[in-house]
């Protein structure tokens, strides 16, 4: 009895510590999750060929990340992601062993080494003003042993050591206000050229010495009509402007102190040209190129100022730099596209009429146009110049081209993903042939061999490496079918390119990818940008014969009001089944509840004067929306203005055409927060899609709360305007945070807490009945997670047992926003150590399994954090009964147990959203997080309780039925036997 | 069932014994000295009446010492209970269960347990109420015991645990301007 004392006590301690957390073995890693590495669209290559063992290009891209490429692969040797605000201007190479990098406007310039990327030295430049960032790393300059690099940034111009990082001297130009374009260092001169322009219209060259500094002379010259663009140099003392008009080239000579202006016409030198003209900033020597609406034209300047026009070529031809050659030459290359191929050229400077090496490529019409091209030149063995082109397309991807091939290309479009969605894949057809059959089944009893092998420990390592390979490559996970598990799923994700990708679960490959000719720049379509992605189709029950599809939307510039693009796309194939071109202007997508015969969910298409458009546009769908009208409701943020505004349908269009798809909207409610304390900084709603088991919360001691479960909660928090910079701009007396709840159908508040002394950024989920958020406590100088919880005050009386059984009681009832139930709530705070970038939470399918917090950490890792510790219950002394059910003790700070880092050894550079995604499985959650990276798991926050593990042994199961059938038989023929004898006996 | 039994064994005996004395063919031979029989051929009817009502009383006697026995269990199964605690686990639900199983096999056999006792003379009513009355106790503590584990639907949150969120009548969408 006393043992069984102990046994219970032993089973509640047990229970109460039960903390789940993800912990992983070293040879789990890549069997559900998988990590892929990007770096974003490429601006800057420089490439390092030359005495190189491992010859590597040295990449910035729009991600604002440095990465050092294998030239042979295309793989990373290194990669730095630099902060969001940090964005790098220019890099290039110095001293053959630092990469240079200048970012965050010229002011702050770093050197890394190149063979390791280990960061050398850094430099911070503090300018008085904001201006241009230039950088020059003069190739074999010496002053006093040291390399200089010159930096013009924030209208200063620096000369910095390359050893160190040191600043040698500093030159400030903000006295003068001149605009610096060009920073030039003749070659074999000692003097720095600082190009520019003052007030938009006078030409200044300023030469200071390299030693110290120094201004050695000044000369200006003044353009009565204003310059249009940048100055562009031809050769150290020949320079080409474009005048404001845009109609006249003005060329610039500086011979013996004195400046010569020579304007010439555009319209002189090329036929045909209209006001779009504008300078190319490749750099040519004695060329220049122009490009017009039609065409870009290659200038040649003679020495004695004459302007040739040399060529004209299309204008959708991409020009790199000048590459120097030996012997003072200089190549550049031209790509031109074709139908589903790519035309490069590489020519020679001095001899512009022939094409030095002229190369077509077979292109996938998926990678778009060229955008940039960057080229290298390698020693072929006759000694003769070969040619690798890195091109980047409009799909943000990667090539590397060499004698006519792709070498390699990377899909980078992935690292600047926008939106996220899935779709299932399709049922597997039945009708297998009995030889797949009977050689999966030998194929399957193999591997459980092996696996059986590996239990008893009776494997050699050969054969322990075939288990891993066999575990981590299963064809299970990468099929093309669905599964009954749900693990298996597309996700779908919009990238800032306008390209839709389809991603396998099972092992993160590209399945399909689309360039939307709707998000493709054209006459119609200026500035197009994807805005989000929403499921159009998913056929359950009724449609099962259609491929389930996607919305996309997007929007034809950067005003609110810009027309809005729509594409249709077929989520099996990529294809693009409904292209909606130009329409009205979209600031809000509406999913709403309702579908139609063929599963088509219905959309609200918001417009900038508050129009709602109904999507698809059927008549069905009209009549459905029709019947539901009365009920359907949206709300506008305004965070500029501070308002919260909620409308309802009113009727049809009022517009000279018909409309019977566009509805008025008029306006029902309207909250207002006062300017001068309260600024809107973050709002969040619950997932429209997730699913809830139960409204009753069953607390200790058999009681029952009741869950208020609103769809149309919004949280909404703001700060006062003082505290809305950054951390340590205001006083804690200053500062004030704000949550409010938010009901969006009738605009009521349904709560409203304020923390003194907190301020932003706040990062928040809403889930259930409760609201996580996280903010800066500035007399506490820590950050903190308080959670909200709301429950149903008009529903806590339904406690009668015996209502409850007979059905006597209101809880399945509909319920309206009108009928205002009164709220209670619960709400606790804790401090956090970390800062963190996003926040979600984890969702199933029916909504039983427990939660977890999924925290986007600063150091781009995903924390699960259980949703028990952020229980607003949560007692100093919980009672037995509170600790029977659960309940941990309150503690000042949540925990951080790094084995419940679900991205373990990985980072996710550049976290931007994690998004979650229910199984099939209820105890499984699929997750996948994106920034610059992308990373995919799935995990059972309350254990895999529902299936048993994939890497259970069957074969040892079956062996052990085996056995014991086996000892049954023996032992009954044994005791048979037995009793025989004894009768004889 | 094991005293029953012991019960039955000790009457056959006693048939035995008088069936013989009865035989005819044990006349023929002398009775042994000291031994009359006219004496016991006199009393042969007073004394089987005697026997008889002896027999019943012992009968009754038994019937409610049987009718007594799950008294002795009854405390056995609320010691175990207390020791057993009240939190679920294996234990404290086996010892619930065999005590709610226990009582209802035994009243599903009354019939069965009272049967050596049957006689015209003897009244079982009374202890088999007895019976009954004691092993529905025992049932009740079981059925105490299974409510303190908090197994029993008693409480309102047994029976809207699992009631699905009520149906929302509107539905409203928006947020911030896409950008």
């Amino acid at each position: 009895m006393a043992m069984a004392m102990k046994l219970s006590l032993l089973l509640l301690f047990f229970l109460s510590s039960l903390i789940p957390t993800f912990s992983l073995f070293e040879d789990q890693v890549g069997f559900m999750d998988w990590h892929q590495r990007y770096i974003g669209k490429v601006k800057h290559a420089v490439f390092q060929t030359q005495k190189a063992g491992r010859k590597r290009v040295v990449v910035s891209t729009e991600e604002n990340v440095i990465a050092s490429l294998d030239l042979r692969r295309g793989e990373i040797f290194w990669r730095h992601v630099l902060g969001a605000n940090d964005v790098v201007d220019k890099i290039d190479i110095a001293l053959g062993k630092y990469v240079i990098t200048l970012s965050s406007e010229g002011s702050i310039l770093r050197a890394w080494n190149l063979p390791d990327g280990q960061m050398v030295w850094e430099s911070f430049l503090s300018g008085s003003k904001p201006s241009k960032a230039l950088l020059t790393v003069p190739a074999n300059l010496k002053v006093d042993l040291d390399s200089p690099i010159f930096v013009y940034g924030g209208a200063c111009l620096y000369a910095i050591s390359s050893i160190d990082g040191e600043i040698l001297w500093k030159k400030d130009f903000t006295a003068e206000g001149i605009d610096v374009h060009q920073l030039l260092l003749p070659d074999g001169s000692d003097v720095v050229h600082a190009v520019g322009v003052t007030d938009l219209s006078q030409f200044d060259t300023y030469e200071i010495d390299v030693r110290n500094g120094e201004l050695l002379k000044h000369v200006s010259a003044s353009f009565p009509d204003g310059i249009y663009g940048e100055i562009l140099p031809i050769s150290s003392d020949k320079f080409v402007a474009l005048d404001a008009r845009r109609s006249v080239l003005v060329l610039i000579s500086i011979k013996d102190g004195q400046i010569n202006l020579q304007q010439t016409h555009v319209s002189d030198l090329v036929h045909g040209s209209s006001g779009n003209t504008a300078i190319l900033p490749s750099k040519l020597s004695g060329i220049f190129s122009v490009i017009t609406d039609t065409f870009i034209a290659f200038i040649k300047v003679t020495n004695e100022g004459k302007l040739d026009v040399m060529e004209k070529v299309d204008k959708m031809v991409v020009v790199s730099d000048a590459l120097p050659l030996s012997e003072g030459e200089q190549a550049f290359a031209l790509v031109q596209h074709g139908e589903s191929k790519i035309h490069l050229s590489v020519r020679l400077v001095h001899d512009m009429s022939s094409n030095h090496l002229k190369e077509t490529v077979k292109m996938d019409h998926e990678r778009g146009f060229v955008h940039k091209i960057f080229i290298n030149n390698y020693v072929r063995t006759d000694r003769s110049h070969g040619f690798r082109a890195l091109i980047v397309m409009e799909d943000h991807s990667l090539l590397l081209l060499q004698q006519g091939e792709i070498v390699w290309s990377r899909d980078d479009g992935l690292a600047s993903v926008i939106d996220v969605t899935t779709s299932e894949l399709p049922v597997e057809k039945l009708g297998v042939s009995v030889s797949k059959v009977e050689h999966s089944l030998f194929e399957w009893l193999k591997g459980h061999m092996l696996k059986l092998k590996g239990t008893l420990m009776l494997a050699t390592p050969d054969e322990v490496a075939a288990i891993q390979k066999i575990r981590l490559q299963s064809s299970e996970k990468s099929k093309m079918t669905r599964d009954h598990n749900g693990f298996r799923r597309l996700l779908i994700v919009l990238t800032r390119a306008g390209k839709l990708f389809a991603l396998h679960t099972g092992d993160g490959r590209v399945v399909w990818s689309s360039l939307l000719q709707s998000l493709r720049k054209s006459d119609k379509c200026t500035d197009p940008i994807g805005l989000k992605l929403h499921q159009w189709q998913i056929p359950h029950h009724h449609a099962l014969d259609n491929n389930p599809s996607v919305l996309v939307v997007g929007r034809c510039g950067l005003s609110l009001s810009a027309s809005s693009a729509m594409s249709i796309v077929d989520a099996y194939t990529g294809k693009e089944l409904h292209n909606m071109g130009p329409a009205h202007s979209t600031v809000q997508v509406i999913s709403l509840p309702f579908s139609d015969s063929t599963e088509q969910q219905l959309h609200l298409l918001i417009d900038a004067d508050k129009r709602a458009h109904l999507y698809p546009r059927t008549p069905e769908a009209a009549e459905i929306f029709q019947r539901e009208s009365e009920n359907v409701y949206w709300y506008s943020v305004e965070a500029e203005a501070g308002i919260l505004r909620g409308y309802a349908v009113k009727g049809s269009c009022n517009l000279e055409v018909p409309n019977e798809y566009c509805f008025e909207t008029r306006n029902l409610w309207s909250i207002v927060f006062p300017s001068e304390s309260e600024k809107i900084i973050a709002t969040v709603t619950r997932k429209a899609n997730e699913v809830i088991h139960t409204q009753a919360k069953v607390i200790a001691d058999e009681d029952v709360m009741y869950k208020y479960i609103s769809k149309n909660i919004l949280f909404v928090a703001t700060v006062s305007p003082k505290a809305s910079g950054p951390i340590g701009s205001a006083t804690p007396d200053e500062s004030l945070l704000v949550v409010h709840l938010v009901d969006t159908v009738t605009g009521r508040i349904l709560h409203r807490m304020s923390h003194s002394g907190s301020q932003g950024p706040v990062h928040a989920v809403l889930s259930e009945n409760w609201v996580v958020y996280h903010y800066f406590n500035l007399r506490a100088h820590r950050y903190e997670i308080s959670v909200i919880e709301i429950y149903d005050q008009s529903r806590a009386e339904n406690k009668d047992v015996l209502k409850l059984i007979v059905g006597k009681h209101n809880l399945t009832a509909p319920v309206s926003s009108y009928s205002r139930p009164e709220v209670t709530i619960k709400s606790q705070s804790y401090f956090f150590t970390h800062s963190v970038k996003a926040i979600s939470v984890t969702s199933t399918a029916k909504g039983i399994t427990s939660k977890h917090l999924l925290i986007g950490t600063l150091g781009d890792k995903v924390l699960a954090l259980d949703k028990r510790f952020v229980d607003p219950r949560r007692s100093l002394n919980p009672t037995q009964a509170e600790k029977e059910e659960g309940l941990l003790p309150l503690t000042d700070a949540l925990p951080i147990i790094p084995q419940s880092y679900i991205t373990h050894a990985f980072k996710v550079e550049g976290l931007r959203g994690i998004e979650t995604v229910p199984a099939k499985l209820e105890s499984t959650t699929l997750v996948f997080a994106y920034g610059v990276d992308l990373f995919f798991t799935r995990l059972a926050p309350s254990r895999t309780y529902d299936s048993l593990t994939e890497d259970f042994n069957y074969a040892l199961l079956l062996l052990t039925i085996v056995a014991l059938v086996v000892a049954i038989f023996v032992t009954w023929v044994l005791s048979e036997r037995k009793d025989l004898q004894d009768k004889w006996r | 069932m094991e005293k029953g039994k012991g019960v039955m064994g000790g009457r056959k005996w006693a048939v035995d014994f008088t069936d013989n004395s009865s035989t005819p063919s044990s006349r023929d031979i002398p009775d042994p000295p000291g031994f009359t029989r006219a004496s016991h051929d006199q009393d042969d009817s007073t004394l089987s009446r005697q026997k008889k009502d002896a027999e019943a009383n012992w009968k009754s006697q038994k019937a409610w010492e049987v009718a007594q026995a799950p008294f002795k269990n009854l405390l056995m199964m609320g010691f175990m209970m207390w020791m057993a605690g009240s939190t679920v686990h294996l234990f404290s639900i086996g010892i619930t269960f065999s005590a709610l199983w226990q009582p209802l096999s035994a009243l599903q056999g009354v019939g069965k347990v009272f049967e050596p006792y049957k006689d015209s003379k003897v009244d079982l009513n009374a202890p088999k109420l007895l019976y009954i009355a004691l092993n529905l106790g025992g049932m009740l503590l079981g059925v105490w015991k299974l409510n303190t584990l908090g197994l029993l639907p008693t409480h309102a949150s047994d029976w809207v645990s699992s009631l699905s969120p009520a149906h929302e009548v509107e539905y409203s969408g928006g947020g911030i301007a896409l950008k």
